[in-house]
């Protein structure tokens, strides 16, 4: 059997990237690293002299599984804005692509599933760091590298449908800003969703982030509630169904007008 | 119209000979907002940023933290995080126009070479993007400064100081981001901008007060840009001020000038080969 054609353009991505990997180093592997140091071991020594633990474990284990699915969030929702933009109208890569025979579909689906792999080779980084640092007390905690790929799949779905029908990058820093900072700051990252007014905390199950960190740290800390952990992955998945509808449409409409 | 003598005009100053002065550095700064009015829903937006934080870090994790102790004071935790976030904010604002938007208006945009067609030189330009950030990051703090007293963080009168604080960690951090810039040469430089920003803003007692550092690491961060920021803002926002102060005031100061001056340096060659 041939290869499929969304691998091909996996392929382009990989390639593309194997030259670019110096920033991406920093962003993998340095900066979760330096998140998971300042965040769990200096803010959480305030926070257990003073409180103890958050949801009976240890802050730095509270944050960890947290920050490895806020980072995946974070890099594939700039990765699908800018990028897949410059695909069509700066670059124009897209063009060269279905040229061939891979189609706007091919390009759509292979990126999202490009952006997943990617946050998976990041998640492993980031989880043997916090392993080291003593932040992932069960050996579930392999299971917190499928959740972040879930969710990055996720934004990158929803995102890349969207930035595909835009003309200028505008709107991009709106949605990083008003989008993407309060997911990151309000979906149970650094403190629980519990402590939120009620409005806010009704809202934050609307968060796919805030599914994606709840499945994270159910694995790093061994802790399940099978029900509700299923509900996170169905919510998740669910995301990326809708979205590919949009993200199918606006593709071949973008690309094949 | 008469013709002017325009490169005749001698410098305000020797000590920072701005190559290219020609004292129309307003024209710039009124050129970038015109181009605003079509974007001011993301001029509007960084009024967001700095207020999302102290509602999830000053609220949600203040209530995991409790209080601490600054310069012998009692304080929450939010109102010990707010006036961090007050000069975190001063310098992503001040760096995201002098890196990222400046290179893009220099290398894709082409702004430059239009705007030295005029009677403009370089040194307008690089006087003229930073003064730009300073006023953008100007309004951005007194608007997060009037949050912070809604909120109950101001805890002394010497807060309207921190105003003026704020400039001077912008002003520090536009010079050398805007000198460094001249350096890049495409957008997949910019990743050293994040190597750079990022440790400093998690590694400078933004969110946790010196101690929690081992020793070592006390020493290193005592000496980076942004804690000198960090310091000048708690300080005067909690009332405890120290002659020291000056110190950290004159290091923002000498890191702006020496910025600003390879800055100038580095554009007229650029633009001007």
């Amino acid at each position: 059997m041939a290869t499929p054609q969304l691998l091909r353009v996996v392929e382009r991505e990989a390639r593309v990237w194997s030259r670019m990997w110096r920033g991406f180093g920093f962003t993998t592997f340095v900066q979760p690293a330096l998140y998971l140091a300042a965040m769990g071991l200096g803010l959480g020594g305030l926070v257990n002299a003073h409180t103890g633990s958050v949801g009976g474990v240890d802050y730095l284990d509270f944050v960890a599984p947290g920050l490895l699915v806020a980072s995946a969030m974070q890099v594939a929702a700039a990765e699908s804005l800018w990028p897949v933009l410059g695909g069509v109208k700066w670059m124009r890569y897209y063009f060269g692509i279905i040229a061939t025979p891979i189609g706007p579909v091919e390009i759509y689906a292979g990126y999202v599933l490009w952006i997943a792999l990617r946050s998976i080779l990041a998640s492993v980084a980031f989880l043997l760091v916090a392993a080291l640092l003593g932040a992932v007390p069960s050996a579930w905690g392999v299971l917190a590298i499928p959740a972040a790929a879930l969710t990055a799949a996720a934004f990158c779905a929803i995102l890349a449908a969207f930035s595909i029908t835009q003309d200028t990058d505008l709107s991009f820093p709106m949605i990083m800003r008003l989008g993407v900072l309060p997911l990151f700051l309000f979906s149970g990252t650094f403190f629980p969703v519990s402590q939120l007014p009620a409005g806010l905390r009704h809202l934050a199950v609307l968060s796919p982030l805030y599914h994606g960190v709840e499945l994270a740290r159910a694995a790093t800390t061994g802790s399940f509630d099978v029900v509700a952990d299923i509900g996170h992955v169905a919510f998740l998945v669910g995301c990326i169904v809708v979205a590919s509808v949009f993200g199918v449409r606006n593709f071949t409409r973008r690309l094949h007008a | 119209m008469t013709t002017t003598t325009r490169p005749t005009a001698l410098p305000p100053t020797r000590l920072v000979p701005f190559v290219g002065w020609r004292r129309r550095p307003w024209r710039l700064v009124e050129r970038n907002a015109l181009a605003y009015r079509r974007m001011w829903y993301i001029f509007l937006s960084g009024f967001a940023e700095p207020l999302l934080f102290l509602l999830s870090i000053g609220i949600g994790v203040g209530k995991l933290v409790g209080d601490l102790q600054v310069g012998g004071q009692t304080v929450s935790y939010q109102q010990f995080v707010a006036p961090g976030l007050l000069a975190v904010a001063a310098m992503n604002g001040s760096l995201l126009d002098t890196t990222f938007n400046f290179f893009a208006k220099m290398k894709y945009a082409h702004t430059y070479d239009a705007v030295l067609a005029t009677p403009l030189g370089t040194g307008d330009v690089a006087i003229g993007e930073i003064t730009w950030a300073l006023l953008r990051g100007f309004m951005y703090s007194t608007v997060f400064l009037i949050t912070m007293w809604l909120f109950g963080d101001l805890l002394s009168w010497w807060s309207i100081l921190a105003l003026p604080a704020a400039l001077l960690i912008g002003f520090g951090f536009a010079g050398v981001g805007l000198a460094a810039t001249t350096y890049m040469r495409s957008f997949i430089d910019f990743d050293y901008v994040n190597m750079a920003i990022i440790p400093l803003f998690l590694f400078s007692a933004t969110f946790f007060p010196l101690s929690q550092y081992p020793a070592g690491l006390q020493a290193i961060i005592r000496l980076t840009p942004l804690y000198q920021g960090v310091v000048l803002t708690r300080s005067l926002v909690v009332g405890d001020l120290h002659w020291t102060l000056l110190v950290n005031a004159v290091y923002l100061a000498a890191m702006g000038l020496i910025g600003l001056r390879v800055a100038s340096r580095r554009i007229g060659r650029l633009l001007q080969p």
